[in-house]
C-alpha cells in the first residue's frame, strides 16, 4: 500500500513561512505556541488551586470545631506584619503586571526594572514573614517544637493575648490552638515555598531579559510567569482575611 | 465474506519504512533525550511492564499465601506489605499511566494529525518523575515495605506502623506529579494541536475518553499530593490534623485521598473504554453507534466522578444523610458507564463481525466490565455496601473492572497497535490463544472472591477459616492461568520484534489518521500535515480511497 | 476550518492606565478589610473579609491576569478550577455538618 490518502497539501506553504527563532518545531504558527504554552500554564495553575484546596479544606473544618482556639490563635498574629505584607505582595503584582507591559511594547530597561522590583519585593514579603515566624519561635508557637498553650491557659501572661482581653480557656482548648498554628504554617509556608521558587524564577528572568530575551516579541514566558506570580498572590489574599482578620473581635 | 480483515502487503516483497522514529536517531542518549511522544511511549511502556511484572508477582505470593487457612508461606505482617505493595505498584505504577502514557502518548497527536505533543520536553519529564517515583517505591519495598494498604488509611499509617510510610507516600508524590503532566499535556494538546478540519466531533473516541481522563488527572491528583503531605508531616513533625488526640480527624485524611482516588478509578478506567471504541468499530467494520453519546458519556463520567468519592467511607463514620447523598449520586455513573456499553453492542450488531485477537480482548472488556460495574451498584447502595465492604466482594468487584476491564482493554489496544509501533504483525493465533486463556483464567481467579465475599471473607488478613478454602484454591489455581495469559504475550511479542510478518500501513484496514502513514511512523508522524475531510469510523471514505489509488495507479 | 486558528485571538496589550486602578482599588479594599476587621459585626466579619477578598482576586483574575481579555476557554478554565474547589470544599463539609444531625 503506498503512502497516506489523506495526506494532501497544507503544510507545504506553511514550511515555507519565515520561522522565528522561539518557534519551537512541531507548532505550525508561533499564535499557536502562544496559546498553547499560555493554556498550558492555567491548567497548572488549576492543580495549585487543588492544592491548596486541600488546606482550605481542613482549615474551614478545624475552625468550626474549634471556634475558641482558633480565635485566641489567630489573636497572636500581627496584624501590622500582615496588612504591610499584603500591600507588599499586591504592589510586587502590580510590578509584575507593569512588567509584562514592558515587555509587550519592547521597552527592555522598563522591564528589567519591574521584574527587579518585583524581586525585591518579593523578598521583602519573605522578610516580614521570618519576622513573623521568629516570633511564633520565640513563643513556642511552632508546632510539634516544644509547643506552649501558656498564651491561651494563661492570657494574662501574654501580652498579646492580653490586650484583646482574651479569657483562659480550658486546658482541652487550648490545647487545639497547635491545629491552628499547624495550619498557620502549612499554609503561609506553603504560600513561602511557592514565593521562593517564583523569586528564584524571577532571578533568571532578569539576567536574560538584560539580554534582551523578553523585549524581541516573545514574550510568552514573561506572560506566563506573570500569571503564576498573579496566583501566588490571589492565593495570600485568601489567606489573609482567613488567618489574620476574620477573628479579631471574638 | 472472509473471516478477517486483515490485509498485509506481499511478503515478499514488503520491507520496513528504512527512516522511520526508531531508526532515525541511534545510541542510548537518543533515547533518554528524546522529546519525541513516540520514543517516550516505548520508554513508559518498557517502564510500566516491568512495574506490572513486580506486581504480578506479589499477587502470586498473595494467592500463594491465601492457598491454605493458616498463614504459613510468610509470617502475617509479611503478608500485608505484599499486598501493600502489590496494590500500590498496580495502581500507581501501572493503572494509571498503563493506557494514557503508552498508547494515548503515542496515538494522540498522531489521531489528532501533529506533529507532536504540545510539550514534549514536559513529557520527558514526566516519564522522568514516573522512573524516579518507581525507584523509590522500590527501594522503600527492598528496605522494608509498607502495611498500609495502596488507602494509606489514617490513623493506622499515621500513628500505628512502622514501616516506609514516608519513602513510599514521597513516591507517589512524585508518580502523582508524572500523571498531571501527561493530563495537562494532552489537553493542551487536543485542545490546540488539531489538524485541519479536525473538529471535536471528528475526533477518534479513544481521544474524547482521554479528554476526559486527563481532567480528572488535573483536577484529581493535587489533592492527593496534599493529603499525602500532610501524612508526612504528620508523621515527621506530629502536626496533628489526623490526629484525633490532638483534635483533628482521620476521616478529613479519608475525604482528601477519595477525593482523588475514586476519580483516579475514572483515570484508570476511561482510556481503556476508548482503546475498545476503536477495536470493536474496525473488527465490526461500522461507526461507533450513537458517536456523540459516547463521547458525552466520557466527560460526564469525569464530571460525575468528582461527586461520588464518600462511597468508599460508607461504614467509617461519615454522617447518615452524607452517606443518602453519596449514595444517590454514585447511582449516577451508572448511567454514563452503560451508555457505553449499550452503545458497543449496537455497533456489533448487523456489523461484519471479525474475531482478531482484540476484538478477543475487548469482549473480555465488555463482559467482566458489565459484571464489575453491576456489582459497583450493589456497593454503591448503602445497604449493602454495609455488609460487603472490606469483603472479598470488594476485592472481586475492582479486580472485575481493573483487571477484567482495564487490563484486557490495555492487552487488546497493545495488538491493535503493535503493527503500527513496531511495524511488524504478532502472530495471530497464539495470540488468539492468550486472550483466551487470559479471560478464563480471571474467571477462576475472580469469580470465587464474589461467593467469598458474600459469604463474609475479610480481605486484607493472611490466614481465614478453613470452610472459605476450596474457593480459594479454585482462585489460587486460576491465577496460575491468568500468569500464563500474561507471560504469553511477553513471549510473541518479544518474537515478533523480529520475526513478525510485515504490518504494512494499514493492516486492519481502520479509519484513524494513524493508520494512513507508514508503520512505524516517521519522527514528526506525517510529510504533510493531514487535512481531516470526513467523519471519525467513515468505512466508506476508506473504500473510496482504496478505489482512487487503483485507478490512479492503473 | 481549523478551530485553533479561531482560537488564536489578537494579543490584547492591557494599558498601564488599567493597571494603576487596578493597582489603588486593591491597595483601598485592603484598607477596607483590615478596617473591617476593626469595626463588630458578628456573624458578618467574616463574610464581609470574604467577600473583599473575592473582589481583590477577581479583580487580580481579570485585569492582571488579563481573564477578561482572553478566549472562552481561558474562562472556562478557571470557572473549572473555581467549580472544582467548592465541589471539594461543599460536599466534605456536607458531611462534617450533619454528622451530628438526628444524634439528640
Amino acid at each position: 500500500m503506498s503512502d497516506s490518502p489523506v495526506i494532501t497539501q497544507g503544510a507545504m506553504e506553511a514550511a515555507h513561512h519565515e520561522h522565528p527563532p522561539y518557534q519551537r518545531h512541531h507548532f505550525e504558527t508561533i499564535g499557536q505556541q502562544n496559546d498553547a504554552t499560555n493554556f498550558a500554564m492555567w491548567l497548572f495553575l488549576l492543580t495549585e488551586i487543588m492544592f491548596f484546596g486541600g488546606l482550605f479544606t481542613a482549615y474551614l473544618i478545624l475552625r468550626n470545631w474549634y471556634y475558641p482556639a482558633f480565635v485566641a490563635a489567630s489573636h497572636q498574629l500581627n496584624i501590622v506584619w500582615g496588612s504591610a505584607n499584603t500591600a507588599v505582595l499586591i504592589t510586587s503584582s502590580f510590578t509584575m503586571a507593569m512588567g509584562v507591559w514592558c515587555a509587550e511594547t519592547r521597552r527592555k530597561s522598563g522591564l528589567v526594572l519591574c521584574l527587579v522590583l518585583t524581586f525585591l519585593l518579593g523578598l521583602v514579603f519573605l522578610g516580614i514573614k521570618s519576622i513573623e515566624y521568629s516570633e511564633k519561635i520565640e513563643k513556642h508557637h511552632v508546632p510539634g517544637f516544644h509547643y506552649s498553650i501558656q498564651s491561651f491557659v494563661d492570657p494574662a501572661s501574654d501580652p498579646v493575648a492580653a490586650a484583646y482581653g482574651d479569657k483562659p480557656l480550658a486546658l482541652d482548648m487550648a490545647r487545639k490552638t497547635e491545629l491552628y498554628f499547624f495550619l498557620y504554617f502549612a499554609m503561609t509556608g506553603m504560600h513561602a515555598l511557592h514565593m521562593i521558587i517564583g523569586i528564584a524564577i524571577l532571578g533568571f528572568m532578569i539576567f536574560r531579559a538584560r539580554a534582551g530575551a523578553y523585549t524581541m516579541g516573545h514574550v510568552t514566558f514573561v506572560e506566563n510567569f506573570g500569571l503564576y506570580w498573579h496566583f501566588v498572590d490571589i492565593v495570600w489574599i485568601f489567606l489573609f482575611p482567613l488567618l489574620y482578620l476574620i477573628s479579631r473581635h471574638q | 465474506m472472509s473471516s478477517t480483515i486483515v490485509s498485509l502487503p506481499d511478503q515478499s516483497t514488503a520491507r520496513i519504512p528504512k527512516v522511520n522514529f526508531l531508526t532515525k536517531e541511534n545510541g542510548l542518549l537518543s533515547w533518554l533525550l528524546t522529546g519525541d511522544h513516540k520514543r517516550i511511549a516505548i520508554l513508559y511502556l518498557i517502564s510500566i511492564s516491568f512495574f506490572f511484572f513486580i506486581g504480578g508477582a506479589l499477587a502470586g505470593l498473595i494467592r500463594l499465601e491465601l492457598l491454605t487457612p493458616q498463614s504459613d508461606l510468610m509470617a502475617t505482617d509479611t503478608y500485608n506489605k505484599v499486598f501493600s505493595m502489590h496494590g500500590i505498584i498496580m495502581i500507581f505504577f501501572f493503572l494509571v499511566p498503563s493506557v494514557p502514557a503508552t498508547l494515548g502518548n503515542f496515538f494522540i497527536p498522531m489521531m489528532l494529525g501533529a506533529k507532536d505533543l504540545a510539550l514534549p520536553k514536559v513529557n520527558l519529564l514526566s516519564w522522568y518523575l514516573y522512573v524516579a517515583a518507581g525507584m523509590l517505591a522500590l527501594y522503600a519495598m527492598i528496605t522494608g515495605g509498607v502495611d498500609t494498604g495502596w488507602t494509606f488509611t489514617t490513623p493506622l499509617s499515621t500513628h500505628y506502623v512502622n514501616t516506609n510510610v514516608i519513602t513510599t507516600g514521597l513516591a507517589i508524590f512524585i508518580a502523582g506529579f508524572s500523571s498531571i503532566f501527561t493530563g495537562l499535556n494532552f489537553i493542551v494538546t487536543i485542545h490546540k494541536m488539531r489538524a485541519p478540519g479536525m473538529t471535536w466531533f471528528r475526533m477518534p473516541l479513544f481521544v474524547w475518553a482521554h479528554y476526559a481522563a486527563s481532567i480528572l488527572m488535573v483536577l484529581g491528583t493535587p489533592v492527593l499530593a496534599i493529603a499525602l503531605v500532610l501524612v508526612v508531616l504528620e508523621r515527621t513533625v506530629g502536626i496533628g490534623v489526623f490526629d484525633p488526640a490532638k483534635g483533628g480527624d482521620p476521616l478529613l485524611f479519608q475525604h482528601l485521598f477519595w477525593f482523588y482516588s475514586h476519580p483516579a478509578v475514572y483515570i484508570m478506567i476511561l482510556p481503556g473504554m476508548g482503546v475498545i471504541n476503536e477495536v470493536i468499530s474496525t473488527f465490526s467494520r461500522k461507526r461507533v453507534f450513537g458517536y456523540t453519546a459516547v463521547a458525552f458519556s466520557s466527560v460526564a463520567i469525569a464530571v460525575f466522578g468528582f461527586f461520588v468519592w464518600a462511597h468508599h467511607m460508607f461504614i467509617m463514620g461519615v454522617s447518615n444523610y452524607a452517606v443518602l447523598v453519596f449514595s444517590l449520586l454514585t447511582m449516577l455513573v451508572a448511567v454514563p458507564s452503560a451508555i457505553k456499553i449499550f452503545n458497543w453492542a449496537f455497533t456489533l450488531y448487523k456489523g461484519s463481525i471479525t474475531f482478531e485477537t482484540p476484538m478477543l480482548y475487548s469482549f473480555g472488556f465488555m463482559g467482566l466490565f458489565t459484571i464489575g460495574g453491576l456489582t459497583g451498584v450493589f456497593l454503591g447502595t448503602s445497604g449493602t455496601d454495609i455488609h460487603l465492604t472490606e469483603t472479598y466482594f470488594i476485592v472481586a468487584h475492582f479486580h472485575f473492572v481493573m483487571v477484567g476491564g482495564m487490563l484486557m482493554a490495555f492487552l487488546a489496544g497493545l495488538h491493535f497497535w503493535w503493527p503500527k509501533m513496531t511495524g511488524r504483525m504478532y502472530p495471530e493465533k497464539i495470540s488468539q490463544l492468550a486472550a483466551v486463556v487470559t479471560f478464563i483464567g480471571f474467571n477462576f481467579t475472580f469469580f470465587p472472591q464474589f461467593i467469598l465475599g458474600t459469604l463474609g471473607m475479610p480481605r486484607r488478613y493472611a490466614s481465614y477459616p478453613p470452610e472459605f478454602q476450596v474457593l480459594n484454591v479454585f482462585s489460587t489455581a486460576g491465577a496460575t492461568i491468568l500468569g500464563v495469559g500474561y507471560l504469553l504475550p511477553v513471549l510473541y511479542l518479544t518474537w515478533s520484534l523480529k520475526y513478525g510478518e510485515i504490518a504494512g500501513n494499514n493492516p486492519w484496514q481502520a479509519t484513524g489518521l494513524e493508520w494512513q502513514t507508514q508503520s512505524p511512523p516517521l519522527t514528526e508522524n506525517f510529510t504533510e500535515i493531514p487535512i481531516m475531510d470526513h467523519e471519525a469510523y467513515d468505512y466508506e471514505w476508506l473504500e473510496r480511497q482504496k478505489e482512487k489509488e487503483v485507478t490512479s495507479v492503473g | 476550518m481549523s478551530e485553533q486558528h479561531e482560537q488564536e485571538h489578537e494579543h490584547h496589550i492591557v494599558s498601564p492606565k488599567i493597571y494603576v486602578t487596578i493597582f489603588f482599588a486593591l491597595l483601598v479594599l485592603t484598607t477596607a478589610t483590615v478596617a473591617a476587621s476593626f469595626v463588630e459585626m458578628g456573624v458578618f466579619n467574616p463574610i464581609v473579609a470574604l467577600a473583599i477578598a473575592v473582589v481583590k482576586a477577581v479583580l487580580v483574575v481579570l485585569f492582571f491576569m488579563h481573564v477578561k481579555y482572553s478566549t472562552k476557554l481561558t474562562k472556562l478554565t478557571v470557572g473549572a478550577g473555581i467549580f472544582t474547589f467548592l465541589v471539594l470544599i461543599s460536599l466534605t463539609l456536607a458531611d462534617y455538618f450533619t454528622r451530628a444531625w438526628g444524634r439528640w
